[in-house]
């Protein structure tokens, strides 16, 4: 804790874990899409699915999707701005099981036709952590850089991106790898302390063994 | 990583450093985080700014909130406190101000969460409206940002600033707890009263419920600012007068965490009583909400 957890942070109001917390997790997903967005089914869960007009929680997850920072006050008319950016985007509440009432799941395609499933919650004071990446259970805040490898499931995968990160002098702060028996594939997902450079990018793009490079930058 | 836990530590530590509580929570953040304190500063700044805008924008505007419960009554003060008024101008403006920032908040508008949005009036509201009356010093009144933080800081740490955990006693008497802190030392009062200022503000909203209608942040949340940021400077106006609570500052904090465990869930920002489930509330719930 520090001074500016208690007074801070800045905000659009009126909730920090329903409409702060909502605009970090939609401006994260956005980042991990890696491209403008538009189309975006959102399906809402818990309390956001109860109260979620009266928070502005859609008004702030399209602002997220936009890339607007959980302080921006075009968050408010940010359905305005969809409609200018040609995002096209509906709400639909839902039950998503045994989650934290304030989760979302965001089903997202962006310009390049890319597609990308992502499901956040907003845990409280504006933080939040994401959950599940295209079916697969994971566990980030997007505090940090955050590099999201999804991978084939064979050895030698994590010595390869680590030797990347050690040859450019990038510190990594927390590393997890998460599979399930339904993919044939992994996500790891690494914290750094450093800004990870295009050409880093590139080059763990170029590993076989990677199937796609989503990267978080802090706000 | 260390900060005062207790509010006792923290006011023996300024008295003996011969400093305000504000300038030893600056120094210190300063070496906890690795920052400069110019920076740390800057940043406090920056926040005093963001609250500055909210008090304008309110204040200049009635646009309802999305959900129709609130908006257009700080501006109603506001023209009422030009005329001749009961609590005097200081007090009305105060809440005025407090209100401006709560309706800003509930139409979507940026704001310092103080320690949360739903509270983010109150310090504003009394804070910038004394500032400006006396003319106090905008450095003074940053450090005195300081000393509400370190006061929060312990709330937090020995109790919660959350209305789902502790009902709106958490909230709102937290806020009024670190503003009633901030004003007595902006007033120049010393470590110790700015601890009792902390004390009296925090004790006299103790058990208040976090009922508010249609889980939204407005009723009775925005009017409450307005009362809290009145409540505040009452608290800090005892203390400056050499009032002390029986009950030390560090043991209220410790009862209102207790009172806040002991009460139902139905009060604590779940919308399922109080207010909320009042005929009238029940029937805005259904309308907003569908």
């Amino acid at each position: 804790m520090n001074v500016f957890d208690i007074l801070g942070p800045i905000m659009v109001g009126p909730s920090s874990s329903h409409t702060a917390g909502a605009a970090r997790i939609a401006f994260v997903a956005r980042q991990i899409l890696g491209e403008d967005v538009t189309s975006a089914k959102i399906l809402l869960h818990g309390s956001f699915a109860q109260t979620y007009k009266g928070h502005g929680t859609d008004k702030a997850l399209i602002g997220g999707l936009l890339g607007m920072y959980p302080d921006d006050d075009r968050i408010r008319d940010s359905f305005k701005y969809a409609k200018e950016k040609s995002l096209e985007y509906s709400f639909e509440p839902t039950d998503l099981g045994d989650v934290h009432p304030n989760t979302v799941k965001l089903i997202l395609t962006g310009v390049s036709g890319k597609n990308i499933e992502i499901t956040g919650c907003s845990i409280g004071g504006g933080n939040i952590k994401i959950i599940n990446i295209d079916g697969i259970p994971v566990d980030f805040a997007g505090n940090n850089p955050t590099l999201i490898l999804p991978h084939k499931n064979q050895p030698g995968v994590i010595a390869d991106v680590t030797k990347i990160l050690a040859d450019k002098n990038i510190n990594i702060g927390t590393m997890k790898v998460f599979r399930t028996d339904k993919t044939d594939y992994s996500i790891m997902v690494l914290e750094t302390d450093e800004l990870i450079d295009d050409a880093t990018i590139n080059k763990l793009s170029a590993l076989d063994s990677i199937i796609k490079t989503m990267l978080i930058k802090p706000l | 990583m260390s900060y005062y836990t207790k509010i006792d530590q923290l006011v023996k530590a300024a008295t003996d450093e011969n400093i305000s509580i504000g300038e030893l929570t600056l120094k210190e953040e300063a070496l906890n985080s690795g920052k400069s304190e110019e920076e740390c500063y800057a940043r406090m700044e920056k926040q005093l700014t963001v609250m500055e805008q909210g008090i304008l924008e309110g204040l200049n505007s009635t646009a309802k909130s999305p959900s129709g419960l609130t908006g257009g009554d700080a501006v109603r003060l506001h023209t009422y406190a030009q005329k001749k008024t009961i609590g005097g101008k200081t007090i009305v403006n105060a809440i005025a101000a407090a209100i401006a920032v709560s309706e800003v908040n509930a139409n979507m508008g940026r704001i310092v969460a103080a320690p949360t949005a739903g509270s983010c009036g109150i310090m504003p509201g009394a804070i910038i409206s004394i500032m400006n009356e006396y003319n106090i010093d905008r450095k003074k009144t940053v450090l005195a940002l300081f000393t509400s933080s370190a006061i929060g800081l312990v709330i937090s740490t020995n109790a919660t600033v959350a209305g789902a955990e502790g009902g709106c006693q958490a909230e709102c008497g937290a806020a009024s707890a670190m503003c009633a802190a901030a004003l007595v030392e902006m007033f120049d009062g010393t470590p110790a009263q700015v601890a009792q200022a902390a004390a009296l503000s925090l004790k006299n909203l103790l058990g208040l419920a976090c009922d508010p209608v249609a889980g939204l942040v407005e009723v009775p949340c925005v009017k409450r600012n307005g009362f809290c940021a009145a409540h505040s400077i009452a608290a800090a106006d005892m203390a400056l007068a050499g009032v002390e609570s029986v009950i030390p500052p560090d043991e209220v904090i410790d009862a209102m965490y207790r009172i806040g465990k002991e009460m139902p869930v139905s009060i604590k920002e779940t919308a399922m009583g109080g207010l909320a489930t009042s005929p009238t509330g029940k029937a805005y719930a259904k309308k907003i909400l569908g």
